[in-house]
């Protein structure tokens, strides 16, 4: 197992620094994410999660400090970091296959090759017959597996994640929560996905993840990283086991406190 | 309440309920406004027989007002002379024109305005200080410049379209979902294909919107350009008949730019239904 991502004293300031409108977005961040291994990025709003993903992504670029993918260094947006946001971003001028298919087709790959692939990954994500669909005739969950099919066909070498299921009804989320994790993982011919995750959902983020990084806001910093025990597959019975409540309830501790010792120093 | 556009239709109305069924059908068709069709002819139907009957009642004098029927007698007479179509022939030919020339001009400019920001800066001040300008108010100009005819009412229409389809164009291009772009390059997009395969086709519902307020301001500004600068067109004859005194002919000219102009738009309309069948996501 190597680093697949190294984050390395990252920060991200906005304005100017004699400004009133200057904010410290991320505070000298370092983090790294193992090959095949899920990372969740959780906090409150504002604590730069989405920045922090962002300037992975490559659609930011940090103030100080440097990001490493594979050991190469980030310069700008590339298909070596896929992305799923939680607008779903789908082309509405193409159908679900021609969607899945977009980044194949730029890979220089054989029309065959790319029907096959997209094919292959649209019924990894159970949107078998649903092929030639334009994206406003799905529900939000079914684009959503479908902008998932459409990242992880491309097969990056890291998957970015911004809050997909925000936008999820409560009871699609906990199924599509399943399917993330199926489709990031083990298949063949392909080794399990690096992902780094942004959510604020204590739950969603303890079912998912290998490791958890706890963050907190103004400025955004790495408050506490916490690796999650629990086997895979996950299932509905994880969530239900006393130590995945247990841990849920002793990061919420933590970010209760944190909050807590703030507003004690603010008082 | 029944729902939107429902008929009124009644299931197993049996035959001793019918006449309080069909009264019930009315109200409900009444109250959801009746059928399509009916709503849509209704107001101009009653307009025209109110019309008629003040007509008819001597509350109108005919130099000022003519009836609706004298209306449609002095179409069949333009008609028939081949005086009418000549003449929509005439100005469809130089809006059809006008607006090739302004599509194949304003909509690259359009673009380049909305990818390039330097560029869209420096033609900035010299749009915004032309835009304001009336196409109107170029017809002296445009008479100078090309005399009395084809090519001064061709300009005037042409400046017209150009500003509708070029703002619309840089628009479109500015308000491209960010989210897709950065999609389109997590795919390993380049910036060809960026502005091929997602800027393109994502600005097409806005470029179909200029070519719609396109055609609907062409209308104002040909039969102007025609009124001052032409011997033919729908404005020409127009303005022809009113040294005539002949208001049945000039309603007749005046009810035909409606007619095409509605004609042009839904047919624009059905063509984006068509073309773009994706663009009900945008609706929504």
């Amino acid at each position: 197992m190597g680093i697949k991502v190294n984050i390395a004293n990252v920060s991200k300031t906005y304005g100017d620094e004699d400004d009133g409108d200057f904010v410290l977005a991320l505070d000298s961040v370092s983090m790294t994410v193992e090959d095949g291994e899920f990372v969740s990025l959780l906090g409150p709003s504002g604590c730069g999660k989405s920045t922090l993903l962002y300037i992975v992504a490559g659609f930011e670029q940090p103030t100080r400090g440097r990001v490493y993918v594979s050991g190469r260094p980030v310069a700008g947006p590339g298909a070596d970091r896929g992305i799923v946001f939680q607008d779903y971003a789908l082309f509405p001028w193409m159908t679900v296959l021609d969607n899945v298919a977009f980044g194949l087709k730029l890979r220089g790959m054989t029309a065959r090759q790319c029907q096959e692939i997209a094919r292959e990954h649209v019924a990894l994500v159970d949107l078998t017959g649903f092929e030639n669909r334009f994206p406003h005739q799905l529900s939000g969950g079914m684009r959503q597996r479908c902008a998932l099919a459409r990242s992880v066909a491309n097969n990056p070498e890291v998957l970015l994640m911004d809050e997909p299921l925000a936008a999820i009804d409560a009871l699609t989320r906990n199924t599509l929560q399943e399917e993330i994790l199926k489709v990031c993982d083990a298949r063949a011919g392909r080794a399990r996905k690096s992902v780094i995750y942004v959510t604020h959902s204590i739950e969603e983020a303890v079912f998912l993840s290998d490791r958890i990084v706890v963050m907190t806001p103004r400025p955004g910093r790495i408050l506490e990283v916490i690796p999650v025990p629990f086997q895979r597959p996950r299932t509905d019975a994880t969530r239900l086991a006393p130590e995945f409540q247990q841990l849920a309830g002793h990061i919420w501790g933590t970010i209760k406190s944190y909050v807590r010792s703030r507003e004690g120093a603010l008082s | 309440m029944g729902p939107p556009g429902d008929g009124g239709e009644t299931v197993g109305t049996t035959a001793a309920r019918a006449p309080r069924s069909r009264s019930r059908r009315f109200r409900r068709a009444l109250r959801s406004g009746g059928p399509r069709l009916v709503r849509f002819v209704l107001l101009p139907v009653v307009l025209i027989a109110l019309w008629e009957a003040s007509f008819r009642l001597g509350l109108l004098n005919p130099v000022f007002l003519p009836s609706p029927s004298r209306i449609l007698a002095a179409a069949q007479q333009l008609v028939l002379t081949g005086e009418l179509f000549r003449n929509i022939a005439d100005s469809l030919q130089r809006i059809a024109i006008a607006n090739l020339v302004a599509i194949c001009t304003a909509v690259p400019l359009g673009f380049f305005m909305g990818l390039y920001r330097p560029f869209e800066e420096m033609m900035d001040g010299l749009v915004n200080l032309i835009r304001p300008i009336p196409p109107l108010a170029w017809i002296p100009l445009a008479i100078l410049w090309f005399g009395l005819g084809e090519k001064s009412v061709v300009f005037i229409t042409l400046i017209s379209a150009f500003f509708a389809i070029l703002l619309n164009t840089i628009a479109g291009v500015r308000s491209v979902d960010k989210s897709l772009i950065r999609a389109a390059l997590s795919l390993g997009a380049t910036r060809r294909v960026l502005i091929t395969k997602v800027v393109l086709p994502a600005t097409l519902p806005s470029l179909f919107t200029g070519f719609r307020i396109a055609l609907g301001v062409s209308w104002m500004s040909i039969v102007a350009a025609e009124l001052i600068a032409s011997s033919s067109g729908l404005g020409f004859m127009i303005n022809y008949y009113r040294e005539l005194l002949r208001s049945d002919l000039i309603l007749v000219g005046m009810l035909s730019i409606g007619i095409i102009g509605f004609a042009m738009d839904r047919g624009l309309q059905w063509l984006e239904r068509r073309l773009l069948p994706w663009r009900v996501a945008l609706v929504l």
